[in-house]
């Protein structure tokens, strides 16, 4: 019988047989583990593996993307006690001035086509963009990572989900998204891996790819997969430095749980209301609603054509009077390239404050909360009660955002 | 040894026109507003601190007492206070329609047996004293013997770790 992408994957890391429902045994290229949860991973391998050395510190990483740099006294410490520990064990960190780690961990090829990835990030799906099986676990989880190089897995099933059609810009692979969220629900693929394909998703762009598969989550899926690409092999070979590029895909009589169908021709500009990220509507049918502040980046649409979207939009003109925008590239190569090509001129021109690469507005970082009834808009991926600040938060497009920030009031791009 | 055969009162977690709640959230199961509790030993006490209907669970709850539980149990955040507070409680397994995937780890990862069985005999339940769990069949059993449900029995690896007393115990093959 043939195999799924995951099942591939899986079955290039154990010697466990591999079919759905099975608990195996399954190998780690790498382990990861953020500022987030990163000093709890130390001290419970120090507690558990005292003196011991973790099982390949070539294959073992931090990254600092919550908090970076710190501004809490308590993150500062968590940060200090995983540099520390990387001191000792002889492990690579990428230090706050990174960038997004899932980000970081792609760029610099560290997450390859078919590699197997856990960290305590719980978006580490994202990693699917590339054709990688990321996953984010708990500190225990992650301590016996980092000391056996292994973990113990359930192999999901796949669902299928089959695009029909094409749509044109103004509407995005964050529309797209942000569609198949609503239709899909929070539970629609629990457990599950899943995979994408039509020409929809062919016709994605490296950053296209990244902001459908970082949404995964917000399905409930393990991971999503999409076929390769141009765009994607361009983005390895640059990453890793090799022409040499293999990539996991579903074998023809593989075996799918569901197959879903869904016509995105003519798809509009999608958005997430409060309070969840599968509230979701056309950008057409909220029109007009006041915004206070307005968030671009995250590890969902913080890459380079994300924040150039919004430059272009922006470009000679300015924020409407009383919004704030907030613009946070993924990471540094991001912002470097955005600072060098002139496009961070062109937003400080417009109005807005441009943060360092981290996770920003996201994860209750530097670039400001919401008060309540502070409106948000937000290219990030969760709209949870509390999760950036009291106000409510709508989940869109950059595009959107753009649009909106301009007319200080829910506002589509195609109005532009 | 530890045991894999369970026994102990059963409890539905069910709303008020006695249907099983699905998708309670880690925040349900342990409220946000006591993460900064440390000690495990004290986090029983929160057990179910923000589930309507349920928070008064820990002051009824006895060792070696199950759960019963609707879909995708353990949804949203990793916190592992949410699985420490019930073994805090001695709770002995929980058996549920599905659960959250992160939630499944980590409770595994503790020690804690968690069984999958999709169609959950809510009225028979309900009706026990007492029932068995067989974590390596997945029988669950009315005092009299009868088999009331069968769970998906616990994966091989699942009970290794059981077995060792949590994750961090066990040595991969
Ligand atoms: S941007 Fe947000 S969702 Fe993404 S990794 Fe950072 S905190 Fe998590």
């Amino acid at each position: 019988m043939g195999r799924t992408v995951i099942e591939k994957i899986f079955a290039a890391h154990t010697a466990d047989e591999v079919a759905p429902g099975r608990v195996i045994w399954l190998d780690l290229d790498v382990r990861s583990a953020r500022d987030f949860a990163g000093a709890n991973v130390v001290k419970r391998f120090r507690e558990a593996y005292p003196g011991e050395r973790v099982a390949d510190p070539e294959r073992t990483f931090f990254t600092f993307d919550c908090n970076a740099p710190a501004n809490t006294i308590a993150y500062a410490q968590n940060q200090q006690i995983c540099r520390r520990f990387a001191r000792e064990q002889g492990i690579r960190v990428y230090d706050v001035d990174s960038g997004i780690g899932s980000h970081v961990l792609m760029e610099e090829g560290i997450a390859s086509p078919g590699a197997t990835v856990v960290g305590t990030d719980s978006h580490l799906n994202i990693l699917g963009a590339v054709g990688a099986f990321g996953q984010g676990m708990g500190d225990v989880d992650i301590a016996f990572a980092f000391r056996h190089g292994k973990t113990w897995f359930e192999v999901p099933h796949t669902v299928k989900i089959v695009l029909r059609g094409r749509y044109e810009y103004p509407t995005t692979a964050k529309d797209l998204t942000l569609f198949l969220v609503g239709k899909l629900g929070a539970r629609g693929a629990l457990g599950k891996a899943v995979e994408i394909e039509g020409e929809a998703v062919e016709a994605l762009d490296m950053a296209g790819r990244i902001t459908l598969c970082s949404m995964a989550t917000e399905m409930g899926a393990i991971s999503a997969f999409l076929p390769p690409s141009e765009s994607l092999r361009a983005f390895v070979e640059e990453a890793t430095g090799s022409r040499d590029f293999s990539y996991p895909i579903a074998d023809p009589d593989a075996e799918y749980t569901r197959i879903l169908e869904f016509d995105v021709s003519g798809l509009k500009p999608m958005i997430a209301a409060p309070p969840r990220p599968d509230n979701v509507h056309e950008v057409a049918e909220l029109e007009g609603e006041r915004v206070d502040t307005v968030f671009v980046g995250s590890c969902t649409n913080g890459r380079y054509e994300d924040i150039r979207a919004v430059a272009e939009i922006l470009k000679g003109r300015r924020v409407a009077k009383g919004v704030v925008l907030k613009v946070a590239p993924a990471t540094r190569r991001v912002w470097g390239r955005l600072l060098k090509e002139g496009w961070l001129e062109v937003l400080y021109d417009a109005g807005a404050i441009i943060a360092h690469a981290a996770c920003a507005g996201c994860a209750q970082g530097q670039i400001g909360m919401t008060g309540e009834g502070e409106v948000q808009l937000s290219t990030g991926n969760r709209n949870f009660p509390g999760k950036q600040g009291r106000g409510p938060t709508y989940l869109c497009s950059p595009a959107t955002a753009a649009a909106s920030a301009l007319f200080g009031v829910i506002t589509s791009p195609e109005r532009l | 040894m530890k045991p894999t055969v369970i026994r102990g009162r059963p409890w539905v977690i069910t709303d008020g026109e006695g249907r099983l709640i699905d998708d309670i959230d880690t925040d349900q199961i342990y409220h946000n507003a006591y993460l900064a509790v440390t000690d495990p030993a004290e986090m029983g006490r929160y057990a179910f601190s923000n589930l309507e209907g349920w928070t008064d669970f820990p002051r009824r709850a006895r060792p070696g007492d199950i759960l019963f539980v609707g879909e995708n149990f353990g949804a949203g955040s990793s916190r592992q206070h949410a699985v420490d507070c019930f073994l805090a409680l001695g709770i002995g397994a929980i058996v549920g329609r599905s659960f959250g995937a992160i939630y499944k780890r980590n409770a595994i990862n503790s020690g804690l047996p968690l069984l999958e069985l999709p169609e959950m005999p809510v009225g028979a339940l309900r009706e026990l004293e007492e029932v068995t769990v067989d974590l390596e069949t997945g029988e669950i059993r009315a005092p009299d013997g009868r088999v009331i449900a069968r769970a998906r029995p616990m994966p091989r690896v699942a009970l290794e770790i059981y077995r060792a007393g949590g994750l961090l115990k066990l040595t991969p093959r």
